[in-house]
């Protein structure tokens, strides 16, 4: 069997990695060691939330299917952070664990160019540091000119349940045994992750009267750009909030160390943003009560998540915990909840492009890496893909800054600072987050994905009638004059602004806080324009001078980018680097002087001679 | 974009002219910003250009010959503005300050050398010199540093910055990731402003400390004026305990500054003596007269001597007009002999020294004490802010402090006056130099229990 680019791995990194690749239109294999499980959630049931919300955004963008998906498959949709600036919001969808899988396995059966394979791989064919295929567990070969890896949790991974311990993947599949001791012969450092679940609870077996009803907007949304809503407000299905008790806590504490985590039986790190409720209690002992959320997983069946209780006691024990809970004293739980340990490399030997540095042509995306999240995966295979794609057809690979968006803090964060527990995306990873906004992510991005392939004509033209559309408003709003009549201003009391003394554009006159599209239009100035066209010129003139602020710090921050350090450079060679920054650089590899220059330890001095050294080897060369 | 940067590019001397180099893309239009003469933007390049460098409130600071050379023919291949400054030290320190403050930064150890290697310059072979010089420059700056900050003041700026992180930063930012937890305090303008009282006031002790650090490192110059033959060179002899100035009784005799220091509370005066004020034909005195005009805008403290035996005059006057608003000692010489001055327009800080002996020098010296606080200051403690860019950063945290502080009753959402104050939390973390990538987050999860 021969192939232009292999995935291995049906996760969320998997499915964009072959979606991407075979769209490009690279005879692409995706080889899963379940079909039934390709784009499962094996965890929380939504998608988005702060800054992740915005990685989906940003795949819908540059031509990824994420956002698509979960438009078609969404029970509930809420945008978040509604009451602060522009800069945060994000949607956040609960999904449906069983649509939402149908309908990528339904998109990827339709994708031209793609083939789906059930079978399990050992070990990758390497030839001279470069990868030219993989060998599954039969020991049958298939070649390819690239290959990416988004095993997610499977690599080595055990479940661990109090004391015990059981080699196997999420829904008791079987976990991939060779290829990360075979990784580690390539010369990959791998490291231990850990990572939990909290139990699922049967939706017929809960009090809800004493629970808080938490329901979706009342108002439709989409994470695509190009999508119209596809669902009713009206016909969402709501979550619920309760608390844990003292009672609960009483019940952790006296089993404390029957649990994985404390009893000493896990080696992984573990993510401090995603505690189990045993370590919220030991850490937080001061805390009366801890938040927890009931997120219903589909409209097919009637498992209930129980959101921030994830743990790794004993069974007898999860049940007395949760029949402590208000409204789950006659809970029955249909799936006990779990830590799970597995294998993944350490993302310092990665290029920007996610091609390993020791193998050439391998790619990996995902858990693999050290991230966790839905979201965080998909945006690493997205870019995977594209670039696996831009190899093997001799182009330049896609390569996103920080200042363009989260998908660009992510990678440069994981390649350039490592990660020592699974990474989540945060809005304070990103220092530019007034420019990665969820709403202007097809701004941002949606000219990469169609120079690139993936955004085709028809999208792209959608997406530039809004431009020319923004740019029309702007030079309206420019045009007209607001003059200090008695009259305007009389009209002006009652949004509590400023008097106007001379006449201003309705430009000038937008830019205060307190003044918007809806005041202007009860002033009679009407504007036929799209809400999100509207969003978009409202946002870029009220906050002008932020905006120009954080381009200028990114610009003079970035700078520093445009120097690219030769990939065999010997640091040995160069004299005066401190020794610190010397070793740093030796490790870690970066591929620009920006990179180097956020290796923590790599001084402001060590950065001035490593330009001075390679401005004098241009000049040598 | 390369940052504009500045620097004083002469060795500073008393009296000699010092010029400010500024090279980078933003060089003309912010100078121009200060200057007040042709408009700098449409200079030619390679010109001078002569006009004055004004201050926020247009008050006129030097009269200078400012210099455009635009990229790509110059030092550093970048657009070059040299300020040639006419006033001395306090002077052309004022100017940098100035020319800082427009957001330009200022140059570190051989940053002009280092672009106009990087730009192609500099002769390749000076490469590996100039390497040296970086390295060991920044390990002695950094060692510098650290030894002046590891006093109390950079426990202050650490714990002032630990003070933004954790009461407002950390918790906008956790309000922001985790915008449904119900137990999470919400951060409120309300709060924030409290807060930023808190840490203006705290960043104006730094500031002021820093000044008195100042005081600590450089002195008070100190300017002894009067009209000729008061006994102004007596008193600087009695002050210095030795015959440095010339004491006759001709009037004029002083026509050169003399300088002399000593050491009161362990605080050094540098004493400036002045050739007598007075209406003079003799062209020699006059500019010994105009000097000592300069030197009073100049001083930390005017000691201002006055003859008892004499009734006030017209020159006397205009000397007490000069110096009304400065700080002062008035002097009234020759107590022994008889009072003729009318003390009433005098104000109430003065001391009585007579001709023939020590009388009044000690209490002349408890005065200044007791005006600067010397008895105090923290002297031991050499830990304030001791160079103008730790003095620059220190205020452009307080500028942007003040500039949340002014928009925060405004519409404008906290998450984004929060991107403002976390600019300031930076630039108080490059005064002591470390920046710890991770803290925030840190501190984030050290602080609120967060996650599914």
């Amino acid at each position: 069997m021969k192939y232009d680019i292999i995935i291995v791995g049906g996760g969320h990194a998997g499915c964009e990695a072959a979606l991407a690749s075979a769209r490009l239109g690279n005879n692409t294999i995706l080889v899963s060691s379940n079909i039934k499980n390709i784009a499962d959630m094996p965890c929380n049931p939504s998608i988005g939330g702060p800054a992740k919300g915005i990685l989906v955004r940003e795949i819908d963008a540059l031509g990824g299917e994420m956002a698509n998906n979960i438009d078609h498959s969404c029970i509930q949709v809420k945008m978040l952070n509604t009451k602060k600036g522009p800069a945060v919001r994000a949607l956040r969808a609960q999904g449906d664990k069983v649509l939402y899988p149908k309908e990528m396995l339904n998109t990827m059966n339709n994708t031209k160019n793609l083939t789906i394979l059930e079978n399990m791989v050992e070990d990758l064919i390497i030839e001279e540091n470069k990868v030219k295929g993989i060998i599954l567990e039969d020991s049958t070969k298939i070649e390819a000119k690239a290959v990416v890896l988004t095993t997610g949790t499977y690599l080595k991974s055990v479940i661990l349940c109090g004391d015990k311990k059981t080699e196997s993947g999420p829904h008791d599949e079987r976990p991939s045994k060779f290829l990360s001791e075979n990784l580690k012969k390539y010369g990959f450092t791998i490291q231990r992750l850990k990572t939990g679940t909290p139990p699922r609870i049967a939706r017929e077996s809960i009090d809800f009267s004493k629970l808080k009803e938490e329901p979706g907007d009342q108002k439709e949304w989409t994470f695509s750009f190009f999508n119209k809503p596809l669902y009713k407000y009206q016909n969402q299905i709501s979550c619920y909030l309760t608390y844990s008790t003292e009672n609960v806590h009483k019940i952790i504490m006296e089993n404390l160390s029957k649990s994985s985590m404390y009893g000493g039986y896990v080696e992984g790190i573990g993510p401090r943003y995603c505690p189990s409720i045993e370590d919220k209690v030991v850490k937080f002992s001061d805390k009366e009560k801890h938040q927890l959320f009931l997120e219903p997983e589909s409209k097919f069946y009637d498992d209930i998540y129980l959101q921030g209780f994830s743990t790794s006691m004993p069974h007898d024990i999860q049940e007395k915990m949760v029949h402590s809970l208000p409204g789950l004293e006659n809970a029955k739980i249909l799936k006990y909840a779990y830590a799970i340990e597995y294998d993944a490399i350490d993302p310092l030997q990665l290029k920007n492009s996610l091609e390993t540095k020791i193998i050439s042509n391998l790619f990996t995306a995902g858990q693999i890496n050290g991230t966790s999240g839905y979201e965080e995966a998909a945006a690493q295979g997205l870019i995977a893909g594209i670039n696996a794609s831009q190899k093997i057809n001799n182009k330049e690979p896609l390569i996103l800054k920080r200042n363009e968006a989260y998908i660009g803090v992510l990678i440069d964060d994981l390649i350039t600072k490592g990660t020592k527990e699974p990474y989540r995306m945060l809005t304070s990873r990103a220092e530019y987050r007034l420019l990665l906004r969820h709403d202007n992510a097809d701004i941002r991005l949606s000219k990469y994905g169609h120079e690139i392939g993936l955004i085709d004509d028809n999208k792209y033209k959608i997406f530039e009638d809004k431009l020319n559309n923004i740019d029309q408003l702007f030079q309206e709003l420019d045009n007209i004059k607001l003059t200090p009549t008695e009259e305007t201003n009389k009209k002006l009391e009652k949004y509590e602004t400023a008097q106007l003394k001379d006449g201003i554009t309705l430009k000038e006159f937008l830019k205060r806080p307190e003044i918007t599209f809806d005041t202007l239009k009860e002033l009679g100035f009407i504007f036929d324009y799209n809400d999100d066209v509207k969003e978009q010129v409202e946002i870029n003139i009220k906050y002008e001078g932020y905006i120009k602020k954080a381009n200028k710090e990114a610009e003079k921050l970035l700078d520093l980018d445009k120097t690219k350090i030769p990939e065999d450079i010997n640091y040995d060679k160069i004299p005066n680097l401190a020794s610190e920054g010397r070793q740093k650089l030796m490790k870690i590899r970066p591929e620009t002087v920006g990179q180097a220059a956020r290796i923590s330890g790599v001084n402001p001095a060590d950065i001035t001679i490593l330009l001075i050294y390679l401005k004098k080897e241009n000049k040598n060369d | 974009m390369k940052e504009t940067i500045a620097a004083i590019s002469t060795a500073l001397g008393v009296g000699a002219i010092s010029i400010i180099r500024i090279s980078g893309p933003e060089s003309i239009e912010k100078v121009n910003t200060i200057f007040k003469g042709k408009d700098l933007n449409t200079a030619e390049s390679h010109t001078i250009n002569y006009g004055y460098i004004i201050d926020k409130n247009s008050e006129v600071i030097d009269e200078v010959l400012i210099s455009i050379m635009k990229a790509p023919k110059t030092f550093t291949t970048e657009d070059i503005v040299e300020i040639n400054c006419h006033g001395g030290i306090a002077t052309t320190k004022k100017v940098l300050e100035l020319v800082l403050s427009t957001g330009i930064k200022l140059a570190e150890e051989g940053e002009f050398t280092k672009r106009a290697f990087l730009n192609g310059r500099i002769d390749l072979l000076k490469a590996e010199s100039i390497m040296d010089l970086i390295n060991s420059k920044s390990e002695n700056s950094r060692k510098q540093a650290i030894e002046i900050l590891n006093g109390s003041l950079s426990r202050k700026i650490s714990s002032l910055r630990f003070q933004i992180l954790e009461k407002i930063i950390t918790v906008i930012e956790v309000n922001i990731d985790y915008p449904e937890y119900d137990d999470i305090e919400i951060m409120t303008k309300e709060k924030v402003k409290n807060e930023l009282i808190s840490i203006k006031k705290q960043l104006e002790k730094i500031i002021q400390e820093s000044e008195n650090g100042k005081i600590l490192k450089n002195g008070i110059n100190t300017v002894i004026i009067g009209r000729p033959n008061v006994g102004k060179s007596s008193i600087l002899n009695r002050l210095l305990d030795e015959e440095k100035a010339i004491v006759t009784d001709i009037e004029g005799t002083t026509r050169d500054i003399v300088e002399g220091n000593i050491t009161i509370s362990g605080v050094e005066l540098n004493i400036f003596d002045t050739a007598g004020i007075r209406k003079t034909q003799d062209i020699v005195e006059q500019i010994g007269v105009n000097k000592s005009f300069e030197y009073i805008d100049k001083a930390d403290l005017i000691i201002s001597v006055f003859n008892n035996n004499e009734e006030l005059n017209a020159e006397d006057l205009e000397i007490l007009d000069k110096i009304k608003e400065k700080n002062k000692i008035i002097v009234i010489n020759k107590a022994d002999l008889k009072q003729k001055i009318n003390l009433d327009n005098l104000g109430n800080n003065i001391v009585f020294t007579d001709t023939i002996s020590d009388n009044g020098i000690e209490q002349l010296k408890e005065r200044i004490v007791s005006m600067f606080n010397l008895d105090k200051l923290e002297k031991s403690d050499y830990s304030y802010l001791n160079n103008a860019r730790q003095i620059s950063l220190a205020k452009e945290a307080y500028e942007i402090i003040i500039g949340v502080e002014n928009q925060i009753d405004s519409e404008i959402p906290l998450d984004m006056l929060e991107i403002d104050i976390k600019n300031a939390w930076e630039v108080l973390g490059k005064i002591i130099g470390e920046t710890y990538e991770e803290e925030l987050l840190d501190q984030l999860f050290k602080q609120f229990c967060l996650g599914k």
